[in-house]
């Protein structure tokens, strides 16, 4: 049996962050995602923003955490090459709505977060398609945008090039034994030793908390819908647009995303574990709310419609060491600023969860500035003919949307946490993120999947078994 | 590199364009992505094309040979193949990448925008429920059976019935795979009559008008969808939705033309048919831009395609030797009945235009009217008009006074 000093189970964010960060030890740690991909749960589908942290109640853990996790991300994410944008952040009101706007600036002041009340000149200059009745916004500098499934990926690709191990297709069925002595059973079968186990299974860490006999977990779930525009309608907004939050969340915002396209969203609708659907009462509230605060909205641009599901548990981050489970540790409710903090958060666990059973000795010649992947959208004419001259892949454009190379397709399947199916080369490269959606490139990537891997193109899935495109004739 | 005329595509409306420019003793050169020459038509396997054209009927990829054929033995046409155009300037400098020649910067005299269009996606139409696998634009499965050789599954359903899904309906059906039922949003056919009969009349394949998908389930690979009917507002009536189980469904909901490669170039575009402005020689509102075939509207017939490409390429040519000349400008205008038209300027002179044109529904004994300076010049009964179908007709150039309308009556 393989044995670790830690096993991570759930490929989210966080689980990703926490890898990493154990990576750079002199450590044997192993990351177990059930998924086909890293980042399959709510870490693909979310805002995506990196909030500035004025909205969590002080003194909680999403509070320090946001703030900290905020302080750190914009470094890691040059660190790993990871798509993001400062684009700061306004929350708009109504003349009526300023002092919930200043008692908003109030929390922000408490929380550490840099945030100021502006009036609508001013609103004007930052974005000027505000909806009409908007007055005031709390504007905060510090906020802006990030590509949720690259971070994810970036953490993982930096763990693995540091020595870490990551087995997806490996959902985690039963969890034996105690510190110094546990086994992992995977639904393929496989068994692996750890001394150590931390659960950041995301929605699904109520289950593996029950299953390992750690303290049971109360979760509700809740998914957020949302619109995907066009790149076209990138030069309408320039900043994120939230209206006041309210007990449902932070509400229907527009936003761009790091990778030049438009979202609106996210609802907040009750549902069941596993429910990503999209329904078209949701869609009609995102219509409803957004009309309140911003003028431009062009459903006729959307490209794509998708949900993430948030895991509820309490008001508060749920981040403890298992004191019916000694060695074993869980994350729950991981929900938003989750995004924004999984680099504190993963400090916090190696710190305090990992630490008092594991020595902390630094490895020696870490990596830790990932290689920069150029798109072709970003080389210049020179850079082209020269990349083109050594290798003629660099010429082939098979994302007509979004000019993406077979170089770049091959590259994502020879990273170090190799893509080896249709969604995880679009999420590392955008082939097929555009507005064809797929229809043109999509045979192409298979036969290029196919092609490096070895694996027939009638075996190559979009996301994992089940999801296999074509069939054998006959 | 200089050439007379760059032409982008190489479609049927690349390879007509293409070579009517080098009848006229032009240098031509032509960029196509894909790895040959005959665009969409490669994998169009059935045959309905050239009737007109060739005066016989040939499958797509027959049609798509004779042409490339002889753009191949035109010496005047220089063709990159997997050559992607990136950008063109309205000064015409056309850059294009392609794995064997690297980066290709040419001037050119004259550009032929010959791009064809793509298909709406289930993002584009909103459709709600899970993303499952299975789900495909009708025109990706035609490539997946036709060109790469395998199935998609086994029961199928159809969202649209533009012609693609209607052919795809019946070459499904020929695969083995059980198309339960094509759903058509409009009260009547986005596609051509003769493939609602040979396609979906023939294999007792039903199509319900007035209907959509309400939403799709299945977690992995599509299990069921749900239609309803929709009202007036064309939004869907719950108390009629219904469900059947299906593992493929494909969508054959519009075709957009493929424009991206123009945007912000300044070229002026029609919102009703997605392409740029065009007047009777196909020209853009940029001088030196001419456009044809999908990419300036979507046509159902390829010998349309043909044609349109042919006039544009010939007028390139003489732009590009300085001797496109013509008459005083007569606006295109649409009336009761009519949708767009193709051009949206004609000129006053010698001989005859076309005119193309939609309706927008069906409409059935029918006056189709011209009219110039508050005369009639054209007239036309018709039967049935339908928005599936182009319509053309054909104007006496020397009737023309300041505008032309069409209109229904
Ligand atoms: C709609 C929405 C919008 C949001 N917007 C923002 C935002 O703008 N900014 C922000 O900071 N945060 C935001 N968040 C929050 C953020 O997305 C989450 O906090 C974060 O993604 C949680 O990461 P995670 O790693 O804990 O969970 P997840 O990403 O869900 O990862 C858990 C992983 O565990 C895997 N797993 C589950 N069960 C098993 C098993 N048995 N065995 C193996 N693996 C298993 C899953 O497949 C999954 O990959 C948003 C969340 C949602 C839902
Ligand atoms: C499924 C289907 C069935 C049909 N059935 C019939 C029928 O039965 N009978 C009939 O007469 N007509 C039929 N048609 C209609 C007819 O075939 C099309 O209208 C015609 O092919 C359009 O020609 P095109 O050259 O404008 O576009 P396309 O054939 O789409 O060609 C455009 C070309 O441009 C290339 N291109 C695009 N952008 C770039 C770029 N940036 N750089 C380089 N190259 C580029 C593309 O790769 C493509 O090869 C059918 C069409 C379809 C799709």
């Amino acid at each position: 049996m393989e044995k670790y000093d830690v096993i991570i189970i759930g490929g989210g964010v966080v689980g990703a962050a926490v890898i990493d960060r154990l990576a750079k030890y002199e450590l044997r740690c192993l990351l177990l995602e059930a998924g086909s991909d890293v980042a399959y749960g709510s870490s693909r589908a979310n805002s995506g923003i990196i909030h500035a942290g004025y909205d969590a109640e002080t003194g909680t853990l999403k509070a320090r955490f946001n703030r900290e996790g905020n302080r750190a991300l914009w470094n890691i994410a040059r660190e790993l090459d990871v798509p993001h944008i400062k684009t700061g952040s306004l929350v708009v009101g109504t003349a009526e709505q300023l002092p919930m706007l200043q008692k908003l600036k109030a929390r922000g002041d408490l929380n550490g977060v840099v945030t100021e009340i502006i009036g609508r000149a001013e609103i004007l200059k930052k974005e000027r398609n505000v909806a009409d009745g908007i007055e005031y916004a709390l504007y905060a500098q510090e906020a802006g945008v990030i590509s949720p499934y690259k971070l994810t990926i970036g953490y993982a690709d930096r763990a693995v090039t540091n020595g870490a191990v990551i087995k997806l297709n490996s959902a985690v069925t039963a969890v034996f034994g105690r510190r110094g002595n546990f086994r992992v059973h995977c639904a393929d079968g496989a068994q692996y030793a750890a001394d150590t186990v931390v659960n950041a299974a995301g929605a699904g860490a109520a289950e593996i908390n029950r299953i390992a006999g750690a303290e049971p977990l109360t979760v509700t779930y809740q998914k957020g819908e949302y619109y995907v525009l066009d790149q076209t309608e990138r030069k309408n907004i320039s900043t994120i647009i939230f209206p006041l939050p309210n007990e449902f969340g932070k509400g229907i915002l527009a936003a761009p995303t790091a990778d030049g396209n438009v979202i609106y969203g996210p609802t907040a609708e009750p549902t069941v574990n596993g429910d990503t659907s999209v329904d078209a009462g949701g869609l009609d509230k995102i219509k409803k709310q957004l009309a309140v605060t911003y003028k431009t909205p062009d459903y006729r641009k959307s490209i794509r419609l998708y949900a993430g599901l948030r895991t509820i548990c309490g008001m508060d981050f749920v981040i403890e060491q298992s004191k019916l489970k000694d060695g074993f540790s869980y994350l729950a409710g991981i929900c938003s600023p989750g995004l924004t903090s999984a680099p504190a958060i993963a400090e916090y666990v190696v710190n305090e969860l990992v630490a008092p059973f594991k020595a902390l000795v630094p490895k020696k010649n870490c990596v830790t500035v990932m290689p920069k992947h150029k798109r072709l959208k970003e080389l210049t004419a020179a850079e082209i003919k020269e990349r083109v001259r050594a290798d003629e892949a660099w010429g082939r454009v098979i994302c007509r949307c979004e000019s993406v190379t077979e170089a770049e397709i091959v590259a994502a399947i020879r990273s170090p946490l190799s893509a080896v199916t249709v969604d995880a080369v679009k999420r590392r490269v955008r082939a097929g993120m555009g507005r064809c959606q797929g229809g043109f490139c999509m045979p192409r990537v298979l036969e290029i999947l196919a092609r490096e891997t070895g694996v027939p193109e009638t075996e190559i899935t979009k996301c994992g078994k089940g999801t296999e495109i074509v069939f054998p004739r006959g | 590199m200089y050439f007379n005329v760059a032409v982008i595509g190489g479609g049927p409306a690349g390879m007509a364009a293409a070579l009517a420019a080098e009848k006229k003793g032009c240098s031509v050169v032509v960029f196509e992505r894909d790895k040959r020459l005959g665009g969409i038509l490669n994998q169009c396997i059935h045959n309905g094309f050239g009737l007109h054209y060739f005066k016989e009927e040939l499958t797509g990829p027959e049609y798509a040979a004779r042409f490339a054929e002889r753009v191949k033995n035109a010496p005047g046409i220089t063709v990159y193949d997997e050559a992607m155009v990136l950008s063109v300037t309205p000064e015409r400098t056309v850059t294009a990448l392609s794995p064997y020649a690297g980066l290709i910067t040419v001037e050119a005299g004259a550009t032929v925008l010959a791009m064809g269009c793509r298909e709406r996606t289930a993002g584009a139409i909103a459709l709600t429920g899970t993303r499952p696998v299975g789900i495909y634009t009708a025109g990706t499965a035609q490539r997946l059976i036709n060109v790469d050789g395998y199935s998609v599954g086994k029961e199928a359903v159809i969202l649209g019935s533009g012609d693609i899904g209607l052919i795809m309906a019946r070459r499904m059906t020929f695969e083995g795979v059980r198309v339960k039922l094509v759903l058509e949003l409009m009260p009547y056919s986005s596609g051509l009559k003769r493939n609602i009969v040979q396609c979906l009349d023939d294999f007792e394949i039903p199509i319900l008008y007035g209907h959509t998908i309400t939403r799709v389930e299945g977690a992995e690979r599509l299990r069921r969808i749900y239609y309803a009917e929709v009202g007036e507002d064309i939004r869907p009536k719950p108390e009629t939705e219904k469900y059947v189980d299906c593992d493929t469904l494909l969508l054959s909901v519009g075709l957009i033309p493929e424009n991206d490669l123009i945007n912000g170039i300044g070229i002026k575009m029609n919102p009703l048919t997605s392409g740029a402005v065009a007047d009777e020689y196909r020209q853009t509102s940029v001088p030196g831009i001419f456009a044809a075939g999908n990419v300036l509207h979507v046509h159902d017939l390829v010998d349309n395609v043909s044609a349109e490409a042919e006039l544009a390429g010939s007028a390139a040519a003489d732009y590009a030797k300085g001797v496109l000349s013509h008459g005083e400008a007569c606006a295109v205008k649409v009336g009761a009945g009519v949708r767009y038209t193709v051009p949206q300027t004609v000129y006053r002179g010698t001989g005859k235009v076309d005119v193309y044109f939609r309706t927008d529904g069906v409409y059935k004994n029918k006056t189709l009217k011209a009219e110039s300076g508050g005369e009639t010049v054209f007239s036309k009964h018709r039967l049935i008009l339908t928005p599936g179908e182009m319509e053309r007709i054909e104007i006496d150039k020397s009737k023309l006074k300041d505008s032309l309308t069409l209109r229904l009556e």
